[in-house]
């Protein structure tokens, strides 16, 4: 089998060579041979033990998501009840570390900002079907979205605007392009269903924030089919770990979380099979503290005060593609002539001012910001007031050098400038894109838009809208690098290296003691001073003398 | 005037001086690197170098204490304040005008009183701090399981790790100059090479 499979994938390299051996080929070709043999492979790999195009039940030409879902759970009786359970169905989550209220649905961010009142077009990401209000029937069982994770074609997409459905009709896209796409092959999709994948899980992570490569800075497309260099253990042609190998699910709940995260682990390898209920998606789980061997073992003494993801992931974004740093909402609304909203592009290519939006500023091979983390997120959540004169900290990362249970993290710090209630201190839910009358992006009134998101959630709202500095941290945690592309020890190990600033570290070579290094090496000079002195002094008595 | 020849330094003592000679300034070198004061093997070939050179240097001191206690030199290092005021003065004022040195070596009694208390604060002083410092600094990841990972911060062990390397300096400095500072500018530095040391009768 596994001969069949290379003996395939060599003739097509070989076709694929000598088609341009000396370059001429063009970069598309080669992708299209390398996807030709991907799709290959990956039939021919599947070990599932049901061919799910072999069904009768999945041999219709569906009308609509929720009829794949039936057909789905006619034989899958669990799956959906399971699902009702998840952060990834809920979009509501209470942390019972700190009691808050968290989830997609209730936090704000400094992106674009909050769900509720946008829901048409948040839920593209929603593993449901139909969640366009604050009415939408969690309960139902049929509304589960199953092949958003489980397709393997590619060719299913959920738009914005849609609430959650895939097109089943054509339809302009994007909008005022020119452009159509045909109507959703559900038929296809359903009867070629399998595992999740970095295309699947990778088609709302990947685009957090509304587009490839915005929000996280460690998650893009670049890691759909990665080289070795930006992800050793997603390496396309190489480990080739999906998302799931690390981020394992039971009955659907997936390990691994940004509002409860691992900062630091005491414990050693996770043994399959082991009780033990924790997070399978950590270094640790499966390196342990002191992963490095022979000559390499001093950096093993670095793991109590550092995350693994501190030297192994010398920058993100790191797979070419630019991630958003700041956005600045307050400069929206702004017309040409026409009195058409606008989008100007920057020397990077990327759109850095947007009408509906305002300004953006974007970037790519960013050396991340280091702060003390123990897992602990505190949130500045709708009900919170705050100090509008000192940058709001939407989530702050808790930690410091002595609690014992923190590690230095990598983080991207999203900042923005962000809409808030400037009487009551307040941030605000904002409607941006469902409603016609008040929507931002249709309307460009950010007092309207605020008026109707905080009236959405009964929230009360003074009618005066600021704008509010704020910050948000990310951890860094993909795009792995190969170990001989880790930071280099010097990076770290000189004055105003990488951690200066950080405090509670002690980094050797980093000028900690100028005062004696000063006085050290000034007794020293006078020694020698001295002794030369004496030294020839001797020479000078010594030939008078003799 | 006449010079007479006397065997002083054994072939032991002669090896443990000068391999903890370069051992040691291998260790400044690579330890004021690691420290920061000058990049020369880039930070992490010094960590390591320095890391070999620690344990090096160990294992010859292990030697060189059996070696002292089994021959019962360790005896040439106890402090004697008798004619140190001769020596200062020698070094003051004498040494300029060839006046007789005022300490006569034999082969049980090899270093003058300075020296002894010289090297007696080298080796109470500064190789103590050095040593137990540096090894609390190589042993850093076991500070939990000893259970002194309370008491010990590494800028402290570090800080007086430092400290004794500035004083191992600064020694040094003086050590090489007091070296040429014999019976002839060169005798010193002979006998502890061939053992043999030309002394006035
Ligand atoms: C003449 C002898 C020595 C000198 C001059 C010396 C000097 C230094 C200096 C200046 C540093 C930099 C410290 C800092 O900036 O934090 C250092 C680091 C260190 N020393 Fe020494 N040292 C000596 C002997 C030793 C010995 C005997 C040991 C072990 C038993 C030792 C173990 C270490 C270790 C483990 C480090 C840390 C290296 C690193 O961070 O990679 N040293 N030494």
């Amino acid at each position: 089998m596994s001969f069949i499979n290379k003996t395939g994938w060599s003739m097509a390299m070989l076709f694929a060579v000598s088609l341009g051996f000396s370059g001429l080929m063009q970069t598309t070709e080669v992708q299209a041979a390398a996807d030709a043999a991907d799709d290959a492979t990956a039939k021919a790999k599947s070990k599932s033990t049901a061919d799910h195009s072999k069904f009768k039940e999945l041999d219709v030409n569906f009308k609509s998501g929720p009829e794949v879902t039936k057909a789905c759970i006619g034989c899958h009786t669990e799956a959906a009840k399971q699902l009702h359970t998840t952060k990834h169905w809920k979009w509501d989550y209470i942390n019972p570390d700190t009691n808050q209220h968290l989830g997609k649905n209730n936090v704000i961010n400094n992106f674009c900002t909050s769900v509720p009142s946008n829901y048409k077009f948040c839920t593209a990401c929603h593993i449901g079907y139909g969640w366009e209000d604050d009415k939408f029937d969690f309960t139902a069982e049929e509304k589960v979205d199953c092949v958003v994770c489980h397709d393997t074609t590619g060719k299913y997409k959920k738009l914005p605007g849609l609430a959650g459905h895939p097109n089943y009709e054509t339809i302009e896209w994007p909008p005022h392009s020119g452009k159509f796409r045909p109507p959703t092959d559900l038929k296809t999709i359903a009867q070629n269903v399998g595992k999740t994948s970095r295309a699947t899980c990778g088609a709302c992570h990947f685009r957090g924030g509304g587009g490839d490569a915005v929000k996280h800075g460690d998650l893009d497309t670049s890691l759909t089919n990665p080289k070795k260099h930006l992800d050793v253990h997603m390496d396309a042609e190489g480990l080739n770990f999906s998302c799931s190998k690390c981020h394992t699910a039971d009955a659907h709940e997936v390990a691994g979380s940004r509002y409860q995260p691992t900062a630091k682990e005491d414990k050693g390898r996770l043994i399959p099979g082991s009780l033990d209920e924790r997070n399978t998606a950590t270094c640790v789980a499966c390196h342990d503290n002191a992963p490095h061997k022979g000559s390499l073992s001093k950096m093993n003494e670095h793991t109590d005060k550092l995350a693994c993801q501190v030297c192994h992931i010398p920058a993100y974004a790191r797979g070419n593609q630019f991630t958003k740093m700041t956005w600045d909402w307050s400069t929206g609304g702004k017309v040409d002539e026409q009195g058409q909203p606008i989008k100007i592009k920057g020397s990077d290519g990327k759109v850095k001012y947007d009408s509906k939006k305002g300004d953006f500023t974007h970037d790519r091979y960013v050396v991340p910001e280091y702060q003390w983390f123990n897992g602990e997120v505190k949130w500045t959540l709708v009900d919170d007031t705050f100090d509008p004169d000192q940058i709001l900290k939407i989530n702050s990362f808790t930690g410091s050098a002595d609690d014992g249970k923190s590690r230095v993290w990598p983080t991207k710090v999203f900042r923005g400038k962000q809409m808030y209630d400037k009487v009551n201190n307040k941030l605000v839910v904002t409607s941006l894109s469902d409603d016609p009358d008040s929507a931002l992006w249709k309307n460009f009134d950010h007092k309207k838009a605020v008026e109707y998101g905080m009236k959405y959630v009964g929230k009360e709202f003074s009618g005066e809208v600021g704008f509010i500095e704020t910050e948000m941290s990310w951890p860094i945690t993909h795009m792995v690098a190969p170990k001989d592309d880790a930071v280099d020890c010097h990076q770290c190990h000189k004055e105003n290296g990488r951690l200066a600033g950080i405090d509670g570290l002690y980094i050797p070579g980093a000028n900690n003691t100028p005062l004696m290094d000063k006085l050290g090496l000034a007794i020293a000079f006078l020694t020698l001073i001295g002794v030369l002195f004496h030294g020839a002094l001797r020479y000078i008595m010594h030939k008078r003398g003799g | 005037m006449a010079a007479e020849r006397i065997y002083i330094f054994k072939r032991f003592e002669r090896f443990w001086h000068w391999s903890q000679a370069l051992l040691i300034m291998f260790m400044m070198l690579t330890g004021f690197e690691v420290h920061g004061l000058y990049s020369i093997f880039g930070f992490k070939a010094a960590s390591e170098l320095h890391t070999i050179a620690a344990w090096t240097l160990v294992s010859l001191w292990v030697f060189a204490i059996f070696w002292h206690v089994t021959t019962g030199e360790w005896r040439q290092y106890i402090p004697t304040l008798e004619k140190v005021d001769a020596m200062m003065k020698f070094y003051l004022t004498g040494i300029f005008t060839d006046a007789p040195h005022p300490f006569k070596q034999t082969t049980v009694r090899k270093h003058n009183p300075l020296q002894r208390l010289a090297y007696l604060f080298v080796l109470l002083l500064i190789n103590p701090l050095i040593w137990t410092t540096g090894w609390f600094y190589l042993f850093y990841s076991s500070w939990e399981d000893w259970g002194i990972a309370g008491f010990l911060s590494l800028e402290w062990v570090a800080f007086f790790h430092v400290a004794a390397a500035f004083m191992m300096l600064i020694f040094f400095i003086a050590h090489i100059y007091l070296a040429t500072a014999g019976h002839t500018v060169t005798s010193h530095i002979k006998a502890m090479i061939t053992g043999w040391e030309e002394v006035e009768d």
